[in-house]
């Protein structure tokens, strides 16, 4: 739309100067009134607003706050100021992490990579199990016998991470001078899955084994409490979708693929949107819980590496706070841009 | 045509149940080990000779365990971080997501926007320990010594929970609302005598929710808690296994059960409580499930 200056203002003849057209006028006062409405809507419902002040603070100060902390990431580093006081320094950590070969750069790609294969690994097998128990779930059809299956797969959802590594860890230990090798490290060997030696140094201080390691005990973990959502949008499917089937002669497969798919296919995507958007924020407390120094090669991810930096004896904050930047910068554009492409495809997204 | 059918059906059945049989046994065996390797003979769990029963039966790892003072008082502290932490996440989640719930609200799409852009980008491990550092320092000067209320205070708040709760609140008919607002009925008294009885099943799913990240929490209260006294059990369990697997340890031991009996027996110790009320709980959790959809 063109603005003109005759839009808002008027030629006064007899005093030559020009003034505020009776139109703007009208918007002017329009403006003042909304204002005023703006205060007199608050005013009238104070409670509403006193009640959203607790919110507003906690998400404020321990939400928003830290992403200003972020802002170090492009200051000089220098502990004693606070991060509005220190010296803009451009893009000096971006560029110690992306380029020149040091060490500390070769080690943020590594993170990297580790963090796409390990969400990408998750994605491949993590997320189409919960779907197939769903539907072995629904095969069952005595309501006792499905209890005592969902009470038992929704089970480890209930341990916390600490007492789940801990379990693991116990599970496929070393074996020392004193002491044997875990159980499920002793059951592998004598299934001539892996030698001797490799079960009595330990699965996780193998860097070959931490991504299935990371991956089983999350489907354990997960695989039964993720199938419920899967299994309420398969119940959910009428039978009478069932009978139309049989009668046109579709066999269980046949009714998998033109029944029940399509029926749970919105369930499906939603929760592929929620996945993908969550890919690049793998737990850094199980992988902090589960690696050592051994399986940083295959383990380390940019949340545990911008932890190292910026809290142990590191390269410091800033270029911790630029790891994490760029990690959570490109997590985000995975969110939006899975919700885009879910609207656009099937009309289902999620935000 | 239909022996076609009954075959595909029947092969499904049994794949479905082999599988799901299997699939459940291997959930829950590690629990089954874990309690069998807690009360066996140091011989049996070293070399290797428990697989699922419980050999030459000793209850002195557990023994060690309750004498332990430590261990009691990490579990009242995560009884106090997960009673209070509870209740202030709780506090302020049913009172945002009243008024969010308000078509009325000026700048609705600004808080909701507000609350969601938390769920799409947070600053980082780095960033929000630097922050957490400051607040402490500011509750240290405001008296407040106690790092168990930075926790309880500056931790464990979701969008995710706050929007499950606007969701319900949205759900409740304006005409019930209107009602108790023509009898003389407040804002408060509106939100405590409509909104909160006629949302009672998600309110108890959200409260699980918190309720549970604050029993698991682990990785913030290390960090932030100094005070050893004042660690909540996943930081105990965890310090444990760190001093129960460390060979000096291990070489030096000479009780007569396993160091590894300890650390299962702290396993199960936290675990039990929490299988005791799974009953009573699980119909929430499954359902905090499915009211997961988000709006707008």
């Amino acid at each position: 739309m063109k603005v003109r200056a005759s839009d808002f203002l008027e030629f006064d003849k007899e005093s030559q100067v020009y003034r505020v057209s009776p139109e703007q006028a009208v918007r002017d006062d329009v403006e003042k009134h909304y204002w005023r409405h703006v205060g007199v809507t608050v005013m009238r419902d104070w409670r509403l607003y006193v009640m959203l002040i607790p919110m507003i603070l906690v998400f404020l100060f321990w939400r928003y706050f830290p992403m200003y902390e972020l802002l170090g990431c492009f200051k000089v580093e220098d502990s004693v100021k606070p991060v509005s006081e220190q010296l803009f320094s451009g893009f000096s950590y971006f560029k110690q992490l992306l380029v020149g070969g040091t060490g500390l750069s070769t080690d943020f790609w590594r993170a990297m990579r580790n963090t796409f294969v390990l969400s990408f690994y998750g994605l491949c097998f993590g997320f189409p199990i919960p779907i197939i128990l769903a539907l072995f779930f629904n095969e069952i059809r005595s309501n006792a016998a499905r209890s005592v299956y969902q009470v038992l797969t929704y089970l480890p959802k209930f341990m916390s991470t600490v007492v789940m590594t801990s379990l693991v860890t116990m599970l496929v230990k070393q074996g020392a001078m004193t002491t044997g090798m875990g159980i499920v490290s002793q059951a592998m060997e004598n299934l001539g899955l892996i030698s001797h030696e490799v079960a009595n140094a330990g699965l996780l201080n193998n860097p070959a084994f931490f991504r299935s390691i990371y991956q089983i005990s999350g489907i354990w973990e997960g695989a039964g409490y993720d199938s419920i959502v899967f299994f309420a949008a398969i119940i959910a499917i009428s039978p009478t979708s069932y009978e139309a089937a049989q009668i046109d002669g579709a066999d269980k497969w046949a009714q998998m693929r033109y029944v029940v798919l399509p029926s749970i296919l919105s369930t499906i995507v939603i929760m592929l949107i929620t996945r993908i958007g969550s890919l690049l924020n793998i737990g850094y407390e199980k992988v902090l819980l589960l690696y050592n120094t051994n399986t940083y090669v295959t383990a380390d991810v940019v949340s545990t590496f911008a932890y190292r930096q910026g809290l142990g004896t590191g390269a410091g904050p800033g270029v911790a706070a630029a790891a994490e930047m760029m990690n959570n910068v490109i997590g985000m554009l995975l969110v939006i841009g899975a919700n885009t492409i879910a609207r656009k495809a099937s009309n289902t997204s999620l935000y | 045509m239909k022996r076609k059918l009954e075959i595909s059906e029947l092969i499904f059945k049994i794949i479905s149940y082999t599988l799901l049989t299997m699939f459940a046994l291997c959930c829950l065996y590690p629990f089954v080990y874990a309690v069998s390797a807690s009360i066996s003979g140091r011989e049996a769990v070293e070399y290797g000779q428990v697989v699922l029963f419980p050999k030459a039966l000793q209850f002195d790892a557990f023994a060690l365990m309750f004498g332990d003072n430590m261990f009691w008082n990490a579990y009242s502290n995560t009884l106090f971080l997960t009673l209070y932490g509870t209740l202030w996440s709780m506090l302020t989640a049913i009172l945002g997501a009243y008024a969010l719930s308000k078509r009325r609200l000026l700048f609705r799409k600004f808080f909701n926007f507000f609350l969601v852009f938390t769920m799409w980008f947070s600053a980082g491990i780095v960033p929000q320990y630097l922050n957490y550092l400051a607040t402490k320092e500011v509750f240290n000067g405001m008296g407040i010594m106690d790092d168990k209320w930075l926790v309880v205070i500056a931790m464990g708040m979701a969008a995710m929970n706050i929007i499950l709760l606007r969701n319900a609140f949205e759900g409740v008919p304006s005409e019930i609302e209107e009602a108790a607002i023509v009898d003389g009925a407040s804002e408060f008294q509106v939100l405590s005598t409509v909104y909160i009885p006629m949302s009672k099943s998600t309110i108890a799913t959200v409260a699980l929710f918190f309720a549970i990240s604050r029993w698991n929490g682990y990785f913030w209260a290390r960090q932030m808690i100094s005070n050893q006294n004042e660690h909540p059990l996943q930081v105990f369990i965890r310090l444990r296994l760190e001093r129960y697997t460390d060979p000096e340890v291990i070489a030096g031991w000479n009780q007569t059960f396993a160091t590894d009996s300890v650390i299962y027996a702290l396993i199960v110790c936290s675990i039990v409580p929490i299988l005791i009320i799974y009953p009573f709980i699980q119909k929430y959790f499954a359902k905090g499930v499915n009211v997961g959809g988000v709006k707008e």
